[in-house]
């Protein structure tokens, strides 16, 4: 009987399980937790703390999952991996052995050497339960909250305690909100629904000392808080196969099998660094459904199957205060723009294939342009000009459609 | 398993899908009350130009990418249906992002819904189905992927 370990237990974890399972039902499988929770959908903590969800809600899967599918969970640290007796070791002591192991250990906070950030007393970062569950005790109606990072986390942070807090600032060295998605102009349109919904920027202006309430900025200015956010970034946590030998990069370097350069020891999820095929390169992609996608293949491929995945693409749906903003791709190539009061929508071509949108507001069957992206239709075998302002299946031929609503897909 | 599927070339593009779909989610006896003067929230959708119209409803895909990115647990398959528990969905959009037919949408509270082929409401049999006027949109055994 095949022996799995799976270091972490977030939405990598849940894929690997469901991906052994799917083929293997008699192996052993142990998960080791670090979080004292089973897992739980994690961008969720947002609208736990807005209210539109609850701690029971927050299950990812169902309460018997564990036991379904046959697991043991353990809530301990992996502290390291020994690739040649193939055990992993463990904080709280011993060593498990393992056939195949899969680390889908995630990230941590990026927290910069802040001068001053020990006089802080009501500090936080924003990744985990126990983080929001930790930030909701310092929530007060005259509390005023000074964010830093105007990135996915900070802002849907912002959101999630307005209504809970007196006021909220977002500072963040980058000179527009959504940096790492959002190009200038949509930034802005989505920076200013933020500011009508009353969150405060200082953006190209970021926190550097801080001393107990007061933060003062790059450019000299004080800010006054009672609770301070911590978003800057995040790290990949690749120790654990980078000091067993294997090859780490900004995140743990996999192949389309999400095997790292260790025998038997496989990555996914935030911690890795798999194949982005929008840019043709390696690259963490540090989202959810990526998460599930790559762990469900590497569980696939432990339990001594074949599957690949290579089509993984970055794409975001991200709301704010009822205004939508989803992203995919690269914004690579002639950029073509539908805009009107309530939205954007722009559309990245090259080589004659859709390379990359961003679109506000508008976001009807948005999936129509995502899997142009990611099949890489050729757009001269579509008729896109049709669909920019409403995406359809309109565009695809006749033959194309009957297949697709005539037949099992 | 049986899925709902559509021939364009039957289709009529006269939306009596959406409405008989909206009646039978609603949970009303009456049709005229459940639906006059009031925006509807189908679960299917009728698309199409003036020349070519159908009807685009959850295709029950064999590897359903909405079910591996909902960010919250709330989509699932059981017996080859993909399903949504809306008391979990918080509306981040996700499915719709990833979903290549464009067969999800926001219902009237901003969770999302789905076509789970009327087997969780009083139908039993999808109800786009027995009111098409045209025969364009049947429900029957297609291959064999569940």
């Amino acid at each position: 009987m095949k022996r799995y370990v799976i270091v972490g237990n977030g939405t990598a974890a849940v894929g690997c399980i469901e991906g052994i399972r799917s083929s293997d039902t008699d192996g052993e499988i142990t998960v080791i937790s670090e979080e004292k929770h089973p897992v739980y959908g994690r961008p969720l903590i947002s609208y736990y703390l807005e209210g539109k969800t609850t701690l029971d809600k927050m299950n990812y899967r169902p309460a018997d999952f564990y036991e379904k599918t046959g697991c043991r969970v353990i809530f301990d640290r992996a502290v390291s991996v020994d690739p040649e007796k193939k055990t992993v070791a463990l904080a709280g002591g011993g060593a498990l052995p393992y056939d195949a192991l899969c680390v889908a250990a995630g990230s941590r906070p990026f927290v910069p050497p802040f001068e001053g950030l020990d006089t802080v007393e009501k500090k936080f970062s924003f990744m985990t339960l126990d983080d929001a569950l930790a930030l909701e005790k310092e929530l007060d109606r005259d509390a005023r909250v000074l964010i830093v990072g105007a990135g996915l986390i900070g802002l849907k942070c912002a959101e999630g305690i307005k209504e809970r807090v007196g006021r909220i600032t977002v500072c963040d060295l980058a000179d527009r909100v959504l940096s790492s998605i959002l190009d200038t102009d949509c930034a802005a349109f989505v920076q200013k629904h933020l500011e009508e919904n009353g969150i405060g920027f200082l953006l190209g202006d970021t926190a550097v000392r801080f001393d107990r309430n007061t933060a003062t900025m790059k450019s000299g200015k004080t800010v006054e808080f009672d609770v301070l956010v911590l978003a800057v970034g995040v790290r990949a946590n690749t120790d654990l196969v980078k000091n067993a030998g294997g090859t780490v990069n900004r995140g743990i370097v996999v192949d389309g099998k999400m095997q790292t350069s260790v025998p038997g020891v496989y990555a996914a999820g935030d911690c890795a660094e798999g194949y982005d095929a929008s840019i043709g390169l390696n690259r963490v992609i540090a989202i959810l459904p990526n998460a599930y996608l790559q762990g469900h293949a590497a569980g696939v491929n432990m339990a001594g199957g074949e599957a690949s995945y290579a089509n993984a693409i970055p794409m975001n749906s991200i709301g704010f205060f009822g205004l939508h903003v989803m992203t995919a791709g690269a914004y690579d190539g002639e950029m073509t723009e539908e805009k009107n009061e309530n939205g954007i929508k722009r559309f990245f071509t090259k080589d004659g294939l859709l390379r990359g949108y961003i679109l506000i507001g508008e976001t009807e069957r948005a999936g129509i342009y995502t899997s142009l992206i990611r099949e890489k239709t050729p757009l001269d075998t579509v008729d896109f000009d049709l669909t920019k302002k409403v995406a359809s299946n309109l565009i695809f031929s006749r033959e194309n459609r009957r297949k697709k609503f005539g037949g099992v897909v | 398993m049986k899925r709902v599927y559509v021939n364009e070339e039957w289709c009529l593009g006269c939306h009596l899908c959406e409405y008989n779909c909206a009646f039978a989610n609603s949970g009303l006896s009456d049709m005229a009350f459940a639906l006059k003067d009031k925006k509807i929230f189908p679960r299917i959708h009728v698309e199409g130009d003036d020349k070519i119209t159908f009807a685009v409803s959850c295709r029950h895909c064999t590897d359903p990418l909405c079910v591996k990115s909902c960010i919250a647990g709330a989509i699932s398959k059981k017996d080859g249906v993909v399903r949504i528990d809306r008391t979990k969905c918080v509306g981040c959009l996700t499915c719709v992002l990833v979903c290549p037919y464009g067969a999800l949408a926001p219902g009237e509270n901003g969770t999302m819904q789905k076509c789970e082929l009327c087997l969780e409401n009083a139908c039993g049999a999808p109800a786009c189905v027995t009111g098409c006027p045209n025969k364009a949109i049947v429900y029957e055994e297609r291959g064999d992927g569940e």
